[in-house]
C-alpha cells in the first residue's frame, strides 16, 4: 500500500464524492424548498446521459452532448414539474413516494423502449481523455482530473445562487414560509417550476458526465439516487452545504472502503476471508455511515431540528 | 407547601438570552383551581411543557403528590397521576369519540400490551370510557368520528379523555379556546364541579372564566411569577395592572 | 357501496376460487400465480401494520423478506448438502422441514426487526422512510458480496421443502398451505386491530402527544408493530423462496420494499384486505400486461399515478365509499 495509491484512492472518491454531489444538490434543494421527495430524480440522471449519448453519437461533440443533456433533463423535469409534480406538494410523503415511484417506471421503460435494453457508450473528448502527471509523480486520468473541477466550481455557483442572489433569497424565504414568499409579490409556481428544472438539470448533467466513464443504460440512475439520498438525509435535508459534505463524506467511504477494508481484516484474519468480510462490509460502509449519523443526530449533520 | 399536590420549586428554563422561565414556585392544593394567567409571550406555554414533561427545566423541581416527578417522562407522569388537557386538540381525529375515551382508559387500565383481547369485550376499559363521556355530557354522539365533532365538543372530548385516567391533578391549556360565550360557560360551570375530584391547574385566556372559577391565581409576565393571591387580591394588584396595561412595572 | 365486511369474504372466496377453477380445468400456472399472488399478499399484510396502523412508512421490508428467504435458503442449501452450519460453538444441521423453517425465518426477521427498528424510530418523516432503505441496502450489499451463499447468483434449492402430510410439490396443495397462513395473518391483523394495543397503535400515528399524556410510549407502541410486521414479512419470505425453489439478493432489493408499499396502495392503506386485493391485481395486472407488451411496468405506473393523484383509499376505499386511514 503506497502513498501515491491512497492519494489516487483519495481523487477517485472525491470525483465520486463531486458526482454525487450534483445529484444530491438537487434532491436537497427540491426537498428543501417544496417538502417533495423525488424518486425519478434518478430518472432526469438518466435522461441526461442517454441524451448526452444520443447527441454524441449523431454530431461527435462532447459539448453539445452535454448541453443536450442539460436541456433535456430540464424540459424533462419541467415536464414531470408541471403535469405531476405540482399536485404532489401538500401530499403526505408515502404518496409522494408512491407517485415518484410510479415515474420510475414510466421512465424506465419508456427509455428501454425507445433505445432498447442494450448499453450506450459515451467517450470521453480527446481533448481530455489519457492521464496527466500531479505533482509528486501521480499519474492520474484528466477527465477524473476535469469532473472534480465540474463539481467543485458547480458546488461555488450553487452557494453564490442561493447566498448572494435575488432567487437565491427567494428560494431560502421558501423554504421558511410560503405565505411570506407569496406575499412578497413572488409567483411562488414559477418559482416552484424553476428550482425543480435546476435539479433536474444538474442530475442531467451528472449522468452525462458520468456516462463517459460508465455504460448509459436503463436503470443507472437508481443506485446514483439511493446513495444521492443517502447523502443528502447525512447532510440534513434541504442544506445544500449538508449535501457537499455529506457527498463527500460518501463519496471517501465508498472508495476508500472497498480498498482499505479488506487490508484492515488482513492484519486479523486469513486472507480468504478477510477479503470477504472486507468487501461485504464495504459495500455496506454507506449505509453503516449513514445510520449512525441519523442514530446520532436523527436530522442528520446540518438538517434544522424536527 | 407539604400539602400540595402538584408543584413546582424554583423552575428556570432559557433559550439562549431569552429566560422564558424564570425561578418558578407555584404549588396546586387539594380542592382547588389555581389559574396561571399572563399576557402573551410570558412563558405559560413553556411552563406547562416543563410541568407535563414535554420539556426538560435547565434546573428546579415539579413534584407530584411529594415524589419528584422532573425526571419522568410525560407517560410517566400521566401514570403517576398527572392529567392534562391540550390547548389545541390532540384526539384521534378519524376514531370514534367512544375510541378516543377507550384509548384514556387503556392507558389508565396498563391494556395496551394486550394485542390481540377484545377491546369490545373488555368491560373494565368500556365502562371506564361511557362514565367519562357521560360526566362531559357526550354520551349520545359517541359513535361519531372525532373530526366530524363541533369544536365545543372536541373541547368537551379533551377533559373526558384526562377524567378516563382519573388523576391526581389536572393540567389544563386553556380548556376555553376557542369556545364561545355559552361554551364557555358551560365548560366553567362543569370544571367547577372537578375541583373537588383533583385540583386544577388551570392555564386560561379567558379572564371572566379564570374570575369566576379560581380559587387562586398566580401571575406569570416574562417568565417570571410577578404575584399570586385570591381573586381580589389580584385584581387589586398595581404590579399586574401595570403588567397588563403596558406601563413600566 | 359496499359493506367491507361483505367485499372481504367476497375478496378471500375468490381468491380460494380462482385456483380451484385451475384445478378443474387443469391450469397449473394459474394456481402457482395465485400461489405467488397471496405470497406477495402475506408480506403486504405484514407491512400494512407498521405502515396502515402505525403510520411507519417502512421502504426496507425487503430486509425482512429477504431474511425470511435466506433462512429457508441457507437451511435448505445444508440439507441438500449434507453439510452442517457452523456457526462458532453453534452447529446446526440443516432441514427440509418447512414448519421448522418458518419459526427460523419468524424469529430471525422479528429479530432484525427489533434492531433497526430499536435504531430507526428514533426519527421521523423522511429521514424513517430513508433509514429503513439504508438498512435494506444494507442487507442487499451484503448478500451480494457474500459468496458462501451464492453471492450475486442466489442460490437454488432443488426441491421444494415438505409440511407433515402434505405434498408440496402439488400445485394445489402448496397454495392451500399459503392460503391458510395468510387467513391466519388475516385474523391476527383483525383481532389487533380492534384491540386495545390496536387502538393505542393507532392513536399513536394520528396524534403521539396524546398517546404520551395518557401515559403510553408511543414509541414503544411502535416497536412492537415493527418487529409483528416484519415477522409476517419474513415468514412471506421463506414462502417465496420455496415457491420458486430459489433465493437471491434480489429479494432484498428495495424495488421490492417499493412494490410492498404498492400493493398496500393499490388495495388500500390501513384496509384489512387492502394488501389482499392490491396483491391480486399486481400479480394478474403483471401477468396479463406482462403477456401484452414487453414494457408492462410502463402501464403499471400509469395505474398508479392514477391510485395516487384520484383515487386515495385504493380499491377498498372505491369500493366501500370511505377514506382509509391518513399516513
Amino acid at each position: 500500500m503506497t502513498t501515491l495509491l491512497i492519494i489516487e484512492q483519495v481523487l477517485n472518491g472525491l470525483q465520486f464524492g463531486v458526482m454525487l454531489f450534483l445529484m444530491a444538490a438537487g434532491l436537497t434543494l427540491i426537498f428543501g424548498v417544496m417538502g417533495l421527495i423525488n424518486l425519478a430524480h434518478g430518472s432526469l440522471y438518466m435522461v441526461g446521459a442517454f441524451a448526452a449519448a444520443w447527441v454524441a453519437g449523431a454530431t461527435g461533440s462532447f459539448l453539445l452532448a452535454l448541453g443536450a443533456a442539460l436541456a433535456a433533463a430540464a424540459v424533462a423535469g419541467v415536464l414531470v414539474e408541471m403535469l405531476v409534480i405540482r399536485r404532489l406538494y401538500r401530499a403526505a410523503h408515502l404518496d409522494q413516494v408512491l407517485a415518484t415511484f410510479a415515474l420510475i417506471l414510466i421512465f424506465s421503460e419508456g427509455t428501454r423502449w425507445v433505445f432498447g435494453s442494450f448499453p450506450l457508450f459515451l467517450d470521453i473528448p480527446d481533448a481530455l481523455s489519457g492521464p496527466v502527471s500531479l505533482p509528486g509523480g501521480i499519474q492520474y486520468p484528466l477527465y477524473r482530473l476535469t469532473l472534480i473541477g465540474i463539481g467543485l466550481v458547480v458546488a461555488l455557483f450553487l452557494w453564490w445562487l442561493t447566498a448572494r442572489t435575488r432567487i437565491g433569497i427567494q428560494i431560502r424565504a421558501g423554504e421558511n414560509d410560503r405565505e411570506m414568499i407569496a406575499a412578497l409579490g413572488v409567483d411562488i409556481s414559477k418559482l416552484y417550476t424553476l428550482v425543480f428544472a435546476l435539479g433536474a438539470a444538474l442530475a442531467g448533467l451528472a449522468g452525462a458526465l458520468v456516462g463517459a466513464i460508465q455504460s448509459v443504460q436503463v436503470g443507472m440512475g437508481e443506485p446514483v439516487l439511493i446513495l444521492a439520498f443517502v447523502v443528502i438525509v447525512i447532510g440534513g435535508i434541504g442544506s445544500i452545504r449538508g449535501a457537499f459534505i455529506g457527498a463527500i463524506l460518501v463519496g471517501l467511504t465508498d472508495t476508500l472502503g472497498g480498498i482499505f477494508l479488506p487490508e484492515l481484516f488482513k492484519l486479523f484474519m486469513e486472507p480468504g476471508a478477510a477479503t470477504q468480510t472486507g468487501s461485504a462490509l464495504a459495500s455496506m460502509s454507506v449505509y453503516i455511515l449513514m445510520s449512525a449519523v441519523l442514530i446520532w443526530r436523527p436530522t442528520g449533520l446540518f438538517g434544522a431540528r424536527a | 407547601m407539604s400539602d400540595a399536590v402538584l408543584a413546582t420549586f424554583g423552575l428556570n428554563k432559557a433559550f439562549g438570552a431569552l429566560k422564558a422561565t424564570d425561578d418558578v414556585s407555584i404549588d396546586l392544593k387539594p380542592g382547588e383551581i389555581h389559574a396561571v394567567i399572563g399576557p402573551n409571550g410570558a412563558g405559560k406555554s413553556t411552563l406547562i411543557a416543563q410541568i407535563s414533561g414535554a420539556l426538560a427545566p435547565d434546573s428546579g423541581r415539579v413534584t407530584l403528590l411529594g415524589q419528584d416527578i422532573t425526571g419522568l417522562s410525560t407517560a410517566e407522569r400521566a401514570q403517576a397521576g398527572l392529567g392534562r388537557t391540550f390547548q389545541v386538540s390532540a384526539l384521534a381525529m378519524e376514531d370514534t369519540v367512544l375510541e378516543n375515551a377507550l384509548l384514556g382508559a387503556t392507558g389508565a387500565l396498563s391494556r395496551a400490551g394486550r394485542l390481540f383481547a377484545s377491546l369490545g369485550r373488555d368491560t373494565e376499559l368500556q365502562e371506564r370510557a361511557a362514565a367519562a363521556l357521560q360526566r362531559v355530557g357526550l354520551s349520545d354522539v359517541a359513535g361519531t368520528r372525532c373530526a366530524d365533532l363541533s369544536h365545543g365538543q372536541r373541547r368537551q372530548l379533551e377533559v373526558a379523555v384526562a377524567l378516563t385516567l382519573r388523576p391526581k391533578a389536572f393540567l389544563m391549556d386553556e380548556p376555553m379556546a376557542g369556545l364561545g360565550a355559552d361554551g364557555s360557560k358551560r365548560m366553567t360551570g362543569f370544571l367547577d364541579g372537578l375541583r373537588s375530584e383533583a385540583p386544577i391547574l388551570l392555564v386560561e385566556h379567558d379572564m371572566d372564566a379564570v374570575f369566576s372559577l379560581a380559587d387562586r391565581i398566580s401571575v406569570l409576565v416574562y417568565g417570571k411569577v410577578i404575584a399570586t393571591g385570591s381573586v381580589d387580591d389580584i385584581r387589586r394588584s398595581p404590579e399586574v395592572r401595570d403588567a397588563y396595561l403596558g406601563e413600566s412595572a | 357501496m359496499i359493506a367491507e365486511r361483505w367485499l372481504n369474504m367476497g375478496v378471500l372466496l375468490a381468491f380460494l376460487a380462482i385456483p380451484l377453477w385451475a384445478l378443474a380445468v387443469d391450469e397449473p400456472f394459474t394456481i402457482t400465480l395465485a400461489t405467488r399472488a397471496a405470497i406477495l399478499a402475506l408480506a403486504a399484510v405484514g407491512l400494512n401494520i407498521a405502515l396502515g396502523i402505525g403510520g411507519l412508512v417502512s421502504l426496507g421490508h425487503a430486509a425482512f423478506f429477504g431474511l425470511g428467504g435466506y433462512a429457508m435458503g441457507i437451511l435448505g442449501f445444508h440439507a441438500q448438502s449434507f453439510t452442517a452450519l457452523e456457526l462458532g460453538p453453534l452447529t446446526i444441521e440443516g432441514t427440509k422441514s418447512m414448519p421448522v423453517i418458518w419459526a427460523v425465518a419468524v424469529v430471525v426477521s422479528a429479530l432484525a426487526a427489533w434492531v433497526i427498528g430499536l435504531l430507526s424510530l428514533r426519527t421521523t418523516g423522511v429521514y424513517f422512510i430513508m433509514i429503513t432503505l439504508a438498512f435494506g441496502q444494507m442487507f442487499f450489499y451484503f448478500a451480494i458480496s457474500w459468496g458462501a451463499y451464492g453471492g450475486e447468483d442466489g442460490l437454488s434449492i432443488y426441491v421444494r421443502n415438505g409440511f407433515p402430510g402434505l405434498n408440496t410439490l402439488v400445485p394445489i396443495q402448496f397454495f392451500g398451505l399459503v392460503f391458510g397462513i395468510l387467513c391466519l395473518a388475516l385474523a391476527l391483523q383483525a383481532r389487533l386491530r380492534l384491540s386495545p394495543f390496536g387502538l393505542a397503535l393507532n392513536a399513536a400515528r394520528q396524534s403521539p402527544a396524546r398517546v404520551e399524556a395518557i401515559g403510553l410510549n408511543p414509541m414503544r407502541l411502535k416497536l412492537v408493530a415493527f418487529v409483528l410486521s416484519g415477522a409476517i414479512t419474513g415468514l412471506a419470505g421463506a414462502l417465496f423462496a420455496d415457491l420458486n425453489r430459489f433465493v437471491s439478493p434480489t429479494m432484498f432489493s428495495w424495488q421490492l420494499s417499493g412494490e410492498l408499499i404498492i400493493l398496500i396502495i393499490i388495495g388500500g392503506v390501513g384496509r384489512l384486505m387492502g394488501p389482499v386485493i392490491g396483491a391480486a391485481l399486481f400479480v394478474a395486472l403483471e401477468h396479463w400486461l406482462g403477456g401484452l407488451t414487453d414494457f408492462w411496468h410502463v402501464w403499471l405506473g400509469v395505474v398508479l399515478l392514477g391510485i395516487v393523484l384520484f383515487a386515495r383509499g385504493g380499491v377498498v376505499g372505491l369500493l366501500t365509499g370511505k377514506a382509509g386511514p391518513h399516513v
